[in-house]
């Protein structure tokens, strides 16, 4: 079970508009990786890239699962997630109109998760609870927390091998950001899931990262292969500590 | 789960129950009333069944909505006149191979799905449907603009008329269109198809194969819909391009659902019942004129007043009426 993400000068865009400009980056199994960056650096840019939502200009995208190389670019989102690498879309992404546990099952159209369907469910019911008491509920009708929740646990139905998290912190309270970034440190230290999480909130990020990126202006400014690195860097202080 | 397991339960007891009444209803019809009027009236009224439930996967279901119903009716409808000219088909072949001509005009429209939404999705299957009414009114083969008359073979025993056959044959298909309507909507393409209306780009971002769903959504409500059309040539006796192609098709198609519900399987059912037996019921009490205009009402009024058709309604007052029994239990 060796898993690898490889991006190496990667470029992508939107029309004359350069997003991203040979960014490269991994991840190992078993990690936490944060991609820090302010609004407008390319965070998103890049993770709609590992899912099939734009096709970079340059570069290479590779996944290694368990020695074998799969190469992302020229995927389609389908075969992306069917490989075992799920998304928690920015802005989360439901079925509105959906229940809870429907909005969960649309998860699970991976071949591989479907053989074990109730064993995924459990595990989302027991790693989110509230979900399993609200599961009749339409998922637009729930709180912004709790939408969160959903959009984990749906991404969790896939049984990925790589979760990427874009923005979790997005239009959440204070509270409710550290309680979901911890949820997101508790698959990983629990679970051994491997995580590429984009996320503006530096604080919260460091405190379950093991190591991180910083992305400027569609570049890796900065690349750090420990958490206190990322805290005593000057460029992170000015961007992010008001020091 | 087990308030799941009671409604699955309820369910199945209406569509069993449902089944079990219309084929006792139809046995009835077939031996014993023998009346001419309402073997026909429910004849439309079954064709209608079949149509509303074939456009409610796609419309209903997938939120793709379809103005082409006539086209894909017609097309089965000429297919059979085509296997009778042809080789002289029986009745089964004729069923089939418009199923089959159709089933491949709506991997057509899948297709159309994928560059076009919403409105415009709409707009193009009206324009398929004036296209393919031109090229039969200008081919001499199916008879033009003056139509064809064809004359009817001996029925096939058991049945002595061919009316009691043709009646039959709607009766199996209005049941099995709504047993694939049913099981579709039960089971992972229905919950495919509900994702793609709500948000079809989440959807694809999650992993649901949109384009597979849709396909599978647009080749089967085709296939459907023509399947209906094709005992028309037998049962008319005639065929000739602007009734077959008649707006009424489309429309009705769409209103059924509409007005019964387009979150299940049940509504186009009630939808053509309530729609099909009124228009029936006009035609020789008023006039057939007004049947149409009796359409766009109900379809303008549930659309305000009940936008989620019938089975909106009485959910509403479900849900009402329990919130009522849960604030008594509260109080005591």
């Amino acid at each position: 079970m060796a898993l690898e993400l490889n991006i190496s000068g990667v470029e992508a865009g939107y029309g004359a508009v350069r997003a991203l400009q040979g960014v490269s980056l991994n991840v190992k199994q078993g990690e936490t990786v944060a991609l820090l960056g302010t609004n407008g650096n390319g965070k998103s840019t890049l993770m709609k890239c590992l899912t099939g939502l734009v096709r970079p200009t340059a570069g290479k995208i590779t996944l290694t699962i368990d020695g074998v190389e799969h190469n992302l670019i020229g995927k389609g989102p389908q075969e992306i997630v069917n490989l075992g690498v799920a998304m928690v879309a920015e802005g989360r992404r439901l079925f509105p109109r959906l229940t809870v546990e429907e909005n969960l099952y649309l998860g699970a159209y991976r071949p591989l998760a479907r053989a074990d369907l109730s064993k995924n469910l459990e595990f989302c019911y027991a790693t989110f609870p509230i979900l399993k008491q609200r599961s009749k509920q339409l998922a637009g009708s729930m709180s912004g927390g709790q939408q969160q929740m959903v959009a984990i646990a749906r991404a969790l139905m896939s049984a990925p091998k790589l979760l990427l998290v874009d923005e979790p912190s997005v239009g959440l309270s204070p509270l409710l950001v550290s309680q979901t970034i911890e949820k997101i440190g508790e698959l990983n230290r629990k679970h051994g899931m491997t995580v590429l999480m984009a996320e503006q909130n530096f604080h919260q990020t460091i405190k379950i990262a093991h190591r991180g990126y910083v992305l400027v202006h569609g570049e890796i400014a900065f690349e750090s292969s420990n958490v206190a690195e990322l805290e005593n860097n000057e460029m992170v202080k000015n961007l992010y500590l008001g020091a | 789960m087990s308030g799941k397991m009671s409604s699955m339960g309820g369910n199945n007891r209406i569509f069993v129950g449902g089944c079990i009444a219309v084929v006792l209803a139809a046995i009835a019809l077939m031996t014993g009333v023998r009346t001419d009027y309402v073997f026909n009236a429910s004849y439309v009224v079954l064709q209608f069944i079949v149509l509303a439930s074939a456009w409610n996967i796609l419309g209903g279901y997938a939120g793709y909505v379809n103005f082409g119903t006539s086209a894909f009716f017609a097309m089965g409808g000429y297919t059979a006149l085509f296997m009778i000219k042809m080789f002289n088909a029986p009745l089964l072949v004729q069923i089939i191979a418009a199923a089959c001509c159709t089933g491949v005009l709506g991997l057509g429209i899948g297709l159309i799905s994928l560059r076009l939404r919403g409105i415009f999705f709409s707009i193009a299957t009206v324009a398929v449907a004036i296209v393919l009414e031109t090229v039969i009114l200008n081919t001499d083969y199916f008879g033009g603009a003056k139509g064809l008359q064809m004359m009817r073979p001996e029925p096939i025993a058991p049945f002595t008329s061919y009316d009691t056959m043709l009646f039959f044959v709607m009766v199996l298909m209005a049941i099995s269109a709504v047993a694939i309507s049913r099981y579709i909507e039960q089971s992972w393409i229905g919950r495919g198809l509900r994702a793609i209306k709500d948000n079809e780009e989440a959807a694809e971002c999650v992993g649901v194969p949109t384009l597979k769903l849709k396909l599978i959504a647009t080749v089967v409500s085709g296939a459907l819909m023509g399947a209906a059309g094709a005992p028309l040539v037998m049962y008319m006796r005639f065929i000739e391009p602007v009734s077959a192609f008649s707006l009424n098709y489309s429309v009705s198609a769409l209103a059924m659902p509409i007005i019964g519900g387009t979150s299940s399987w049940i509504g186009p059912v009630i939808g053509a019942l309530l729609l099909g037996s009124v228009q029936q019921i006009v035609t020789v009490t008023i006039s057939s004129e007004l049947n149409v205009l009796i359409v766009g009402v109900l379809l303008v009024f549930f659309v305000v007043v009940a936008p989620d058709g019938i089975l909106g309604l009485v959910r509403k007052l479900r849900t009402k009426n329990s919130a009522k029994g849960d604030a008594k239990g509260g109080a005591q």
